[in-house]
């Protein structure tokens, strides 16, 4: 089955005729994401390669059926744009861009839980149910279809744990970018429970990091709710207190967010950690009893 | 971006939040002049750190030739590792006693967070849980009445004094939405007679926002390489090891840093290079390497919107027009990987194929084996 996204998803592409838009709507289009609408404000009723592009989001859903969108926006305007997609009603929404201002993103995650509206990042690399469906910005070529589910704070570092399951002989379900930002829509916790549930997945696979409680808190979740295999991945063991390690979210401030704290988390829950991103596969062999 | 604290005061100020009778000084004599007209004074150093006292970068004095040779003395010095600059000369309070209070960014609840304790002037992880009192914000409906009586009642507080902390805590949360704070911290928020201010101030700004508050002066906190580096797009952090470090994505980094440390050995820097650095922004990124005389350079690409060509490019246009002086060690995969294979094969490079092979071979490197 995988989670959240279907073979039968609809998507929208907010910027659909910039830089990123274009070469990413050309990118999921190959992969077999049924991209159905495009929306760049002052260009309505021209198209994209053959997809009709509106001039607002509104427009586009009285068109079209949508069941989810990705914005290809600029960060300074994207939260006007992932306002109008809620408001619109669509129910995923794939905010890509990074550099969102944290008010920003509290004020997008506030109107989407009252529109019931799931959001993925900002900060993501997308989400992907793999062979079916993939909203995202993601290499094509590593995510085949299987029945490992992957959540991840990270974009290239979840690439090259794919990348070594794929090599592997292990395809996934689905595969979740929670986004490297301090605030972001969907966390581990909202994954787990439905990767938990779905029949697809046998074990999944957590790529985490520094910085927050995120991990901790999925571990929590974990050690009472989730009965599959959970194999663990943290970067940042090597990391210095106070200092910014790239994503907003990955500081340790105060002795909070620490990789040791996070390890002792996963190991209370049962949850195997991988010290090197090529030991996860063997990791799964054991658990799955290959 | 963090600001100093005679900067946080004056957004306070603006917000009408009382704060001490003032003024910031850059020379002794400026110093000297504020004491004689204030009074009796304390002088802080401002810097981007706490703990000044311990450091000595606090005095209290009435006598202003006693306060320009304090000063003196603590411009230009270097204290807890940053340069004073400026000194704050402020009216000393009557204190009676000293609170905190706080609006931060709660990221698991995707909300603003106000933070109160009636122990003041003291680091606030050092309150015990119990006597923290916290309460969530719902951005849409923002701080309302309801919410200040509900903290004061906690703080229990006289009704003189909850008054001004309420009308203090909706100021806050003004300036804290406004100039797009992540943190908007008062410690100690000082009660002295029957007066509420706000004896300290920490704000900092989200880096993020900073297009929208170009009104606010720039605190430059970074390093002239990092300066650099942010001007190149890249996410750059300096650290104290020996080999060089270029991957892109910044897990894939951080995974890079933990591998070389695995094997014992140490990185000179965190360096994101991005998701789609072309041959120019790589080149960039290779000097800026260069430019701090590590003992080997590990570069790790694991090429999604990257290609890998790209990367191999630049890494021979470097070592055309500049020269490389020291080890290379690259893993390259991913789009455009033969491509780029070829192109250092060229230059007598092999490029590893697996992560954690290039970061053992760079740490050997370097370890003369």
């Amino acid at each position: 089955m995988a989670v959240y996204l279907f073979a039968d998803t609809q998507v929208l592409v907010q910027g659909i005729t910039g830089k990123q838009g274009s070469f990413h709507t050309r990118q999921m289009v190959s992969y077999g994401t049924k991209i159905v609408a495009g929306v760049s404000p002052g260009k309505g009723g021209q198209n994209f390669e053959g997809i009709p592009v509106y001039h607002t989001v509104a427009a586009a859903v009285t068109e079209q059926r949508i069941d989810a969108s990705i914005l290809f926006i600029p960060a300074p305007f994207a939260k006007d744009a992932a306002f109008e997609a809620i408001d619109a009603g669509i129910k995923i929404l794939v905010l890509l861009p990074e550099h969102i201002p944290i008010h920003d993103a509290m004020a997008i995650m506030a109107f989407a839980k009252s529109r019931g509206t799931t959001v993925v990042g900002p900060n993501t690399f997308g989400i992907v149910s793999s062979g079916k469906c993939k909203i995202g910005i993601m290499p094509n070529r590593f995510f085949l279809p299987g029945n490992i589910g992957v959540v991840s704070r990270s974009g290239t570092l979840c690439y090259e744990i794919v990348g070594n399951l794929t090599a592997s002989g292990y395809g996934t379900s689905t595969v979740v970018g929670l986004g490297g930002d301090r605030v972001v829509g969907l966390n581990f916790t909202d994954v787990l429970k439905e990767l938990e549930k779905d029949r697809q997945t046998e074990a999944v696979v957590l790529v985490g990091e520094i910085g927050g409680s995120a991990e901790e808190e999925a571990a929590e979740f974990i050690k009472a709710n989730v009965t599959k295999p959970v194999i663990a991945y943290l970067a940042g063991k090597s990391a210095p207190p106070g200092k910014r390690m790239g994503h907003a979210g990955a500081i340790i401030e105060r002795g909070k967010g620490t990789f040791e704290g996070k390890v002792k988390a996963f190991e209370a829950a049962g949850v195997s950690v991988a010290q090197l991103p090529f030991q996860v596969p063997a990791f799964l062999d054991k658990a799955l009893k290959k | 971006m963090k600001l100093y604290e005679y900067m946080g005061k004056e957004l306070l100020a603006r917000y009408g939040i009382p704060v001490p009778e003032g003024g910031v000084a850059a020379t002794p004599e400026e110093a000297a002049e504020l004491t004689g007209k204030i009074g009796s004074v304390v002088i802080k150093a401002q810097i981007l750190s706490g703990k000044r006292g311990k450091a000595g970068g606090i005095i209290f004095t009435d006598n202003h030739a006693e306060a320009g040779r304090f000063s003196a003395d603590l411009l230009g010095s270097e204290l807890n590792g940053y340069k004073v600059e400026a000194v704050l000369v402020e009216k000393k309070l009557q204190i009676e006693r000293e609170l905190y209070l706080a609006i931060t960014v709660d990221s698991a609840a995707r909300n603003p967070l106000i933070l109160a304790s009636a122990k003041g002037g003291i680091d606030i992880e050092d309150v015990p849980e119990e006597e923290l009192v916290k309460m969530a914000l719902d951005v849409t409906v923002g701080m309302q009445p309801f919410v200040t009586r509900e903290v004061t009642r906690r703080l229990a507080v006289s009704d003189v004094v909850a008054a001004q902390i309420a009308d203090i805590l909706s100021k806050l949360y003004r300036l804290f939405v406004e100039m797009d704070a992540e943190l908007a911290e008062i410690n100690p928020l000082v009660i002295s007679g029957e007066t509420v201010i706000a004896a300290d101030a920490k704000i900092t700004i989200d880096d993020d926002a900073l297009f929208r508050q170009s009104a606010l002066p720039l605190v430059e906190e970074r390093t002239a390489a990092e300066k650099k580096a942010h001007e190149l797009g890249l996410s750059y952090v300096e650290l104290d090891g020996d080999i060089a470090v270029m991957a892109n994505g910044a897990g894939i980094t951080m995974a890079t840093l933990d591998l070389i440390q695995y094997y014992g050995g140490a990185a000179a820097n965190f360096l994101d290079a991005g998701g789609g650095a072309g041959v120019e922004q790589t080149a960039r990124a290779l000097e800026l390497l260069l430019s701090k005389n590590p003992r080997a350079i590990l570069i790790n690409i694991f090429g999604g919107i990257t290609r890998c060509d790209d990367v191999a490019q630049a890494f021979v246009d470097v070592k055309k027009n500049s020269g490389i002086p020291v080890p290379v060690v690259i893993r390259l995969v991913g789009t455009n990987e033969e491509k780029g294979r070829e192109i250092l094969l060229a230059e007598g490079i092999n490029a590893y194929k697996l992560m954690h092979e290039a970061a053992q071979r760079a740490v050997e490197i370097v370890k003369g084996n």
